[in-house]
This record gives structure tokens, C-alpha cells and sequence, in this order.
């Protein structure tokens, strides 16, 4: 017999799931033992989707880094923007006005709406639901059009900027919204009449990817993944920012620990969040949307529009005793309207001038010259007027403007110091890690992503269990590669 | 100018073989057209179902309504590149499509669609049903083996374990509707039911019904039971590897394996191609051809396998099993006791 049985060596079969594959949502790779149908070792490879936005991040100045954390968790744009500029206000020590945290409260729990949808379509469809799956892209487009009412775009926003939002929202944008509030719980009953009670549902989720709370905890799981295990861990609650201190909403958890309990967790996440949204259009405060910090934000474009108003048709003029031929005009100017050898003082050709002020905020010796109104002068009149004293409304702009292209080129100058801020994004606690060195970059720039971590947990939840049941388990930890990669 | 050569009795015989011959033939091209024909478009009906179900429109561009769709899926698949993977055991593999194809392709000629219109009116004829649908495993396991791809191996594997479980299953509830109708020729069972007091067997087999109806969604590999080509888990089953015009046969395959898994329940539990007694007295129904009862059925009961497909999410590998064995085949066992003593007492 002891021949025989080494002879016929058994052993598990060795099965590659992704990087591409249809249920691992992105580019997850496990390579999986499977003894029969049985799980024996899983073992999660992460890093396909490596775009180092960690290091990019020290390269960009802080405003610069903000479309960055869109394509992290591409699923939750808003919410990750907003994590970052919470961060961010932090760091800088500014506060955005009333109404932008509401605002903000908004978009950032219509984004956790998308991201359950999208969340609760898949793992439907990954269990074999199909018809959840459309239903759920239904209302997701309904919250993407509302997205691209206020900012122009579906998915990557980049809708929050420092000290506030980019712009003010509509009246119509909060109608067409609240009647989505109205409309939503409906929405949500439809989805729980297909699969909430179905049978074949329940004996897919009840029982499996157990998880205690203790252990949860220790595997460092965080959103509704931890709140399945009954963890009533929230950052919105407990260390609320934006406008979260200001609205009521309960933080669901579950008993279990399973599929279905974290599943139940996020079904009911979707109510708490039409509330919160719905208290924020009643709550809604008038007043500014960006904080007056001046040191760290953009300042309104309007001031100078004295220069840069394009009707406004000034001509541009280079002071030949001022001018030391550094070229840093001539590569400035769109147009190429600028030409002259180098250490010789440039000529701008008036005819091809864009009236831009390009060249002008280029220009470290103050060599250019505006002068207002006067475009398609010759340039012997041009040298004439350049002369003339400058009026006090283009003199404040020149100033502004000059001020503005430093603060462009050179990013916020942020006190010194670290400090790690944490949000609550859909899929848990997003956190952001910065060490400042008072430049207008970050030192370093650190991100905790809870798919990251969720990943990591996967083989904890899948051994023992089915194949089948790996994928029930890729779909209720909701993870999103990109976020995890980085 | 055969006289010399062959008796005139013989040569009679001869001509009347050869009329028969060509009668068959002739049936034979009606039926695969009308069936390769119905496949496409039941595909075109299923995406046109599952879409209106799901708040969406379905195909719509290819003709008006996407009618023409079916046609353009036909010819994309036929040019396109058929991709055999390197370490395949290739004679297997161009095999495997062809088994499949043709084990349900033969399974058509016993369906009676109506009174007078059957290829072959054997007197097995359910039992050779079973016999093809059991040799359609063959082209599935052997799929699986020689893709020599893990994925279609455990697809291979699962599909052959449910389909030989499910028939077991499938088999015991139609042995009801054998020992009422007393034959196993399945036009002798249409006209067994014609005479039955409920005019249809599904009502005194409706344990034997619903049993055949789960089974029938297992043995044709469709949601909630389809398992062996669940796109999360093993990306496409047993032909992931395929594609191509080989993959069109396996496509087809499985629907014309859906169209007589309805034809069957059709025939043995709905009447066939007729219609109860107590629906014939509304008037004007009698002058309704009998094909036109029969292909209704085939409908109702193939939309009835597309709403399952809307509706309900997939079992794991070791539940269905459970099911299978557990709950399937002991109500079946069950059926026929009763049944065999009703049959005894009354």
C-alpha cells in the first residue's frame, strides 16, 4: 500500500486567478490551491496597477497633487479628493467656509452612494445576480449626471480644492438632487426584493468569510468591512470633519461577521447616506465656498482681469536698458511672437502678440512693459507710451498677477511639520500621511488605502472555504486595485 | 431499363425505400433549418428578454429592432481567427465541439412536433433522448481536458459531474409519465394525455413536473445551476478556450439543448401538440394547428428559463449537488412509488 500511495502522489491544484480575470475587480492576482473544490492557500499579488502616486506626489506641489488622488479609487473620486484637501487644511491650518463643508458633506455621501452601487452591481453579479447589476448602473448614472452638473465630470471630479470646492452649486442641481433622495429608498427596496431574502443568496453569504471582531480589528480592516464584525468604527462620527458634527445619521454594524452581515451593513449605509444628504440640502447655509487664505489658495481670477480680460487689447513692450536677454520671455510666449539672440534685448512682433501676459509674469527684471489699449501700435509709438505712467488698476493687477503665477509655479507654502489625517471613504478609512518641509511640495506623502489592507486579508477569509466562495469574498471586502497599487 | 437487372418486385421496393429515404431527408433539412434558425433568434429573444427585464432595450442596432443582430453574430463568428491553444491536445480538441453539437443535433429527430411530423418514431424514443443528452457530456469533459487550461478542466469536471447527477434526477420524474402513458415512444405519450382526464400530465405529475423542470435548467448547464461556465469563477467553463466558429458550436449546442429540454417537458408533461380537452371547447380553437400548440409551449417554457436567468443568482458547486442528490432524486424515487400505487389501486 505504501507504494502505491507514492506512486500516486497527490497533490493541490495550483490555479492563477487574474491579473485578468472577470471577477477579481481590476488587476488582483491570487494564485489559489485548491485540493478539489476546497481552498488550502491563497495568496494575494498586488502591484499591477503601480502608477507611484506616493512619489508623484512629492514632485507635484500640493494643488497639483489633487487630480492625482482621483485615479486612486476611481470608483470614489470625491470622497479621496476630499480626504486630501481635508488633510491638506490641516496641514495649512485654514478652515473652508460653512457652506463648502456642506457642499462637500454632499457630494462626498453621494459619492459613497455611487461606490455601494457599484460595490453592491458587482458582487450581485460575481454571485450570478445579473439583474442587480443593471439595476444598480441605473441609479449610477443618475449620481454621475449630478456629478457632471456640478463640475463636468463623471468619475475623476477633482471637484474640492483647498479651502473649499471649486465652484458654488445650483439651485437646479439641489432640486434635481433632492428629488433623487425622494426617489432612492424605492430604488433600494427593488434591489433587497431580488436578492435580500432570495435563498439561493443567503446560502451563498451566510457563514462565509467569517471574521470576529478582535480579529477584524488586528488585520487592521476599517469602513463597512470592520462594521460587519459589529465594530462600531466610524471617522465620520468619531472625529467628524467637513459637515458630519452637524448632520444625525446612525452608523450601521453587524453581528455576524459574514458576507451577508457586511453586505447588510452597506445596504443600510445607502439609507444613512440619502439622509445625510437630504439634511445638508435643508441645512445648507448661504456664504463663500473658499476660505480667504490667500497664502494657501488660488485667489478669485477676476481680479486680474484688468490684464487678462481678452477684450481688454493691451500691447506688450520690452525696455531695451532693462532687458538682459535671459530668453525665459521668448519660451514663454505662445504665440512665438518673441524673437532676438540671446544676452541682446528681445523684440516682440505686435502682430503675432496674443496679449497673453505670459511674457510678462516670465520677465524677473521687470523689463516688459503694458501698455493699455494699444495694441497695433508701431513700435516706435509703443516707446512712447511705455513711458506714460501706468494706471492703479493694471498696477494692482500686475502685482496680483505676478503673485499668481509664483504661487502656480511654486505651491502653497505650508508650515512645516507631519501629521496623518484619516477620512472615511467607502471602502474604509483612507488616510493621508504628509511630512511638510515648508516648500510648496510635500517631503513625503504616505497613503493608507484600506484596499490595500483589505487585500492583504483575503486568505484569512478564503481558506477553508469553496472557489466559488472566494469570489463572494473579493466582492464584500470591496476592493478597488487602483487605490490598493497606488 | 432495369428489368434485366432487377426483379420488378424488387425494384418496387426499391423505389419505395428510396421515397422514404428522401421523405426523411427532406424532414431532416426542414428541422435543422427551422432549429439553426430558431437558435439564432432565440439567442436574439433571450437578449431581447433579459434586456427588458433589466430597464434596457437589448439589441437594436443591427435592423430595425436589431432583428438582423442573430446574422451578424453568426457571421462575426464564423470569420473570426479560431485560436487553439499551443499545448492542446488538438485532436481531441477539434473534436470535443463536434460531439457536443451533434449529440444534440441527433436528440431532434425523436421530438414529435406534431400528430404526423417526426424524423424518427422509435419506440425508445425517450430513452434515446436520455442516451444523447448523456453523450453530450463526452464533448463537454473532453473540452475541458484537452484545452489543457485549468479553468476549463474544473468546468469539464463540474459540468460532467452535474449533468450525469441531474439525469439521474431527470430520468426518475419522467418515469412517472412512462408508467401513465405506458409507452416510451414520446408520440404515444402525447396521445396518452390527449385521453387523460386533465388532458396533460403535468397536473397529476406535478411533482415529477417540477423536479424535471430544475433538472432541465442543471442538465442544459443554465443559471441559477451554471456552474461549469460561471464567467466570475472559471471565466468561461469548459470552452474558455475556444473561440471562433468552434466556439459558435458549443453555443449552439447549448441552445438547441435549451429548445429540447423544452420540447420535452412540452411533450411529456404539457400535451404536446395538443391541447386539453377543456381548452378545445372555446370555439375556433380546434382549427389552430397542432404545431402552433406545440411551439408555444417550447416558448413559454424556454422564456421560462430566461426569467430564471434574470432573477436569481448562481449556487455554489456543493450545494447544487445537495440539491441534486439530497432533495431531487428522493422526490423523485417518492413520484414513482405513488404513482406506481395509484396505478395499482385505481
Amino acid at each position: 500500500m505504501e507504494d502505491v500511495s507514492k506512486i500516486l502522489e497527490t497533490r493541490e491544484l495550483n490555479v492563477s486567478m487574474g491579473p485578468q480575470h472577470p471577477a477579481t475587480h481590476g488587476v488582483l492576482r491570487l494564485l489559489l490551491d485548491i485540493d478539489g473544490e476546497r481552498i488550502v492557500k491563497v495568496t494575494p499579488y498586488v502591484g499591477y496597477l503601480h502608477r507611484g502616486v506616493e512619489k508623484l506626489g512629492e514632485s507635484l506641489s500640493y494643488f497639483q497633487a489633487l487630480p492625482l488622488t482621483d485615479r486612486l479609487d476611481y470608483v470614489s473620486a470625491m470622497s479621496n479628493n476630499i480626504g486630501y484637501v481635508v488633510a491638506i487644511e490641516k496641514l495649512c491650518g485654514i478652515e473652508a467656509p460653512e457652506r463648502a463643508k456642506f457642499i462637500r458633506t454632499i457630494v462626498g455621501e453621494m459619492s459613497r452612494i455611487s461606490n455601494h452601487l457599484l460595490w453592491l452591481a458587482t458582487h450581485a453579479l460575481d454571485i450570478g445576480a445579473m439583474t442587480v447589476f443593471l439595476y444598480c448602473f441605473r441609479e449610477r448614472e443618475w449620481i454621475l449626471e449630478l456629478f457632471e452638473k456640478i463640475c463636468g465630470a463623471r468619475l475623476t471630479v477633482t471637484y474640492p480644492r483647498i479651502g473649499g470646492v471649486r465652484n458654488d452649486i445650483t439651485q437646479e442641481f439641489l432640486d434635481s438632487l433632492y428629488k433623487f433622495t425622494e426617489e432612492f429608498p424605492s430604488r433600494i427596496l427593488e434591489y433587497e426584493t431580488l436578492i435580500d431574502q432570495n435563498r439561493i443568496w443567503l446560502k451563498r453569504t451566510v457563514g462565509i468569510g467569517v471574521i470576529s471582531a478582535e480579529e477584524a480589528i488586528s488585520w487592521g480592516m476599517t469602513g463597512p468591512t470592520l462594521r460587519g464584525s459589529g465594530v462600531p468604527y466610524d471617522i465620520r462620527k468619531h472625529a467628524p470633519y467637513d459637515a458630519y458634527d452637524k448632520v444625525d445619521f446612525d452608523v450601521p454594524i453587524g453581528t455576524e461577521g459574514d458576507t451577508y452581515d457586511r453586505y447588510r451593513c452597506r445596504m443600510l449605509e445607502f439609507r444613512q447616506s440619502n439622509n445625510i444628504i437630504r439634511q445638508c440640502i435643508e441645512k445648507l447655509p448661504p456664504g463663500p465656498i473658499m476660505a480667504d487664505a490667500p497664502k494657501f489658495t488660488l485667489q478669485p481670477k477676476d481680479k486680474m482681469m484688468p490684464i487678462t480680460h481678452p477684450q481688454k487689447q493691451h500691447a506688450y513692450f520690452i525696455d531695451e536698458k532693462a532687458c538682459k536677454g535671459c530668453g525665459m520671455c521668448l519660451r514663454a510666449c505662445p504665440a512665438k511672437a518673441i524673437f532676438g539672440e540671446k544676452k541682446k534685448p528681445h523684440k516682440i512682433k505686435q502682430e503675432l502678440c496674443l496679449s497673453c501676459a505670459n511674457c510678462f509674469v516670465t520677465c524677473k527684471f521687470k523689463a516688459m512693459k503694458i501698455v493699455p489699449g494699444a495694441k497695433g501700435e508701431s513700435d516706435e509709438k509703443l516707446a512712447d507710451l511705455a513711458k506714460a505712467q501706468v494706471p492703479d488698476d493694471i498696477k494692482e493687477a500686475q502685482a496680483l498677477l505676478v503673485e499668481h503665477f509664483n504661487f502656480v509655479k511654486k505651491g502653497p507654502r505650508v508650515p512645516e511639520g507631519e501629521l496623518y489625517v484619516a477620512t472615511e471613504v467607502p471602502k474604509g478609512e483612507l488616510g493621508f500621511y504628509f511630512v511638510s518641509d515648508g516648500t510648496g511640495k510635500p517631503y513625503r506623502m504616505r497613503l493608507r488605502s484600506p484596499s490595500f489592507i483589505h487585500a492583504s486579508a483575503l486568505p484569512r477569509l478564503c481558506i477553508g472555504h469553496m472557489v466559488a466562495d472566494v469570489i463572494a469574498n473579493i466582492g464584500t471586502i470591496d476592493i478597488v486595485l487602483g487605490e490598493c497599487d497606488r | 431499363m432495369f428489368e434485366n437487372l432487377i426483379e420488378p418486385s424488387v425494384l418496387d421496393a426499391l423505389i419505395k425505400f428510396g421515397i422514404n429515404v428522401g421523405i426523411i431527408l427532406l424532414k431532416i433539412v426542414v428541422v435543422l433549418g427551422i432549429t439553426l434558425l430558431h437558435v439564432a433568434y432565440a439567442t436574439y429573444f433571450e437578449r431581447k428578454v433579459i434586456g427588458h427585464m433589466q430597464v434596457r432595450l437589448g439589441p437594436m442596432r443591427v435592423g430595425p429592432h436589431g432583428l438582423l443582430q442573430p446574422i451578424a453574430d453568426g457571421v462575426k463568428l464564423f470569420f473570426k481567427e479560431d485560436i487553439i491553444p499551443a499545448k492542446a491536445d488538438k485532436p481531441v480538441f477539434y473534436l470535443s465541439p463536434v460531439i457536443f453539437m451533434a449529440a444534440a443535433m441527433v436528440s431532434l429527430s425523436f421530438i414529435p412536433f406534431t400528430g404526423n411530423f417526426v424524423i424518427a418514431d422509435v419506440n425508445l424514443g425517450l430513452l434515446f433522448l436520455f442516451a444523447m443528452s448523456g453523450l453530450g457530456v463526452y464533448g463537454i469533459f473532453m473540452s475541458g481536458w484537452s484545452s489543457n487550461s485549468k479553468y476549463s478542466f474544473i468546468g469539464g469536471l463540474r459540468s460532467t459531474s452535474q449533468v450525469i447527477s441531474y439525469e439521474i434526477a431527470m430520468g426518475l420524474s419522467l418515469v412517472g409519465v412512462m408508467m401513465m402513458a405506458g409507452s416510451l415512444n414520446l408520440s404515444d405519450i402525447v396521445k396518452a394525455q390527449e385521453n387523460s382526464p386533465f388532458g396533460i400530465f403535468a397536473i397529476p405529475q406535478i411533482v415529477g413536473f417540477v423536479v424535471f423542470v430544475i433538472a432541465a435548467v442543471a442538465e442544459t448547464n443554465r443559471t441559477p445551476f451554471d456552474l461549469p461556465e460561471a464567467e466570475s469563477e472559471l471565466v468561461a467553463g469548459y470552452f474558455t478556450e475556444y473561440s471562433g466558429f468552434r466556439f459558435a458550436l458549443f453555443f449552439l449546442g447549448e441552445y438547441i439543448g435549451m429548445f429540447i429540454m423544452s420540447s420535452i417537458c412540452a411533450v411529456c408533461f404539457l400535451g404536446g401538440w395538443t391541447m386539453p380537452w377543456y381548452i378545445m371547447k372555446i370555439p375556433f380553437l380546434s382549427y389552430v394547428p397542432g404545431i402552433f400548440w406545440f411551439l408555444l409551449k417550447v416558448y413559454a417554457f424556454i422564456f421560462f428559463y430566461y426569467w430564471i436567468r434574470a432573477t436569481v443568482p448562481r449556487y455554489r458547486y456543493d450545494q447544487l449537488m445537495a440539491i441534486g442528490w439530497k432533495i431531487l432524486i428522493p422526490v423523485a424515487l417518492a413520484n414513482i412509488l405513488i404513482t406506481g400505487l395509484i396505478k395499482i389501486l385505481l
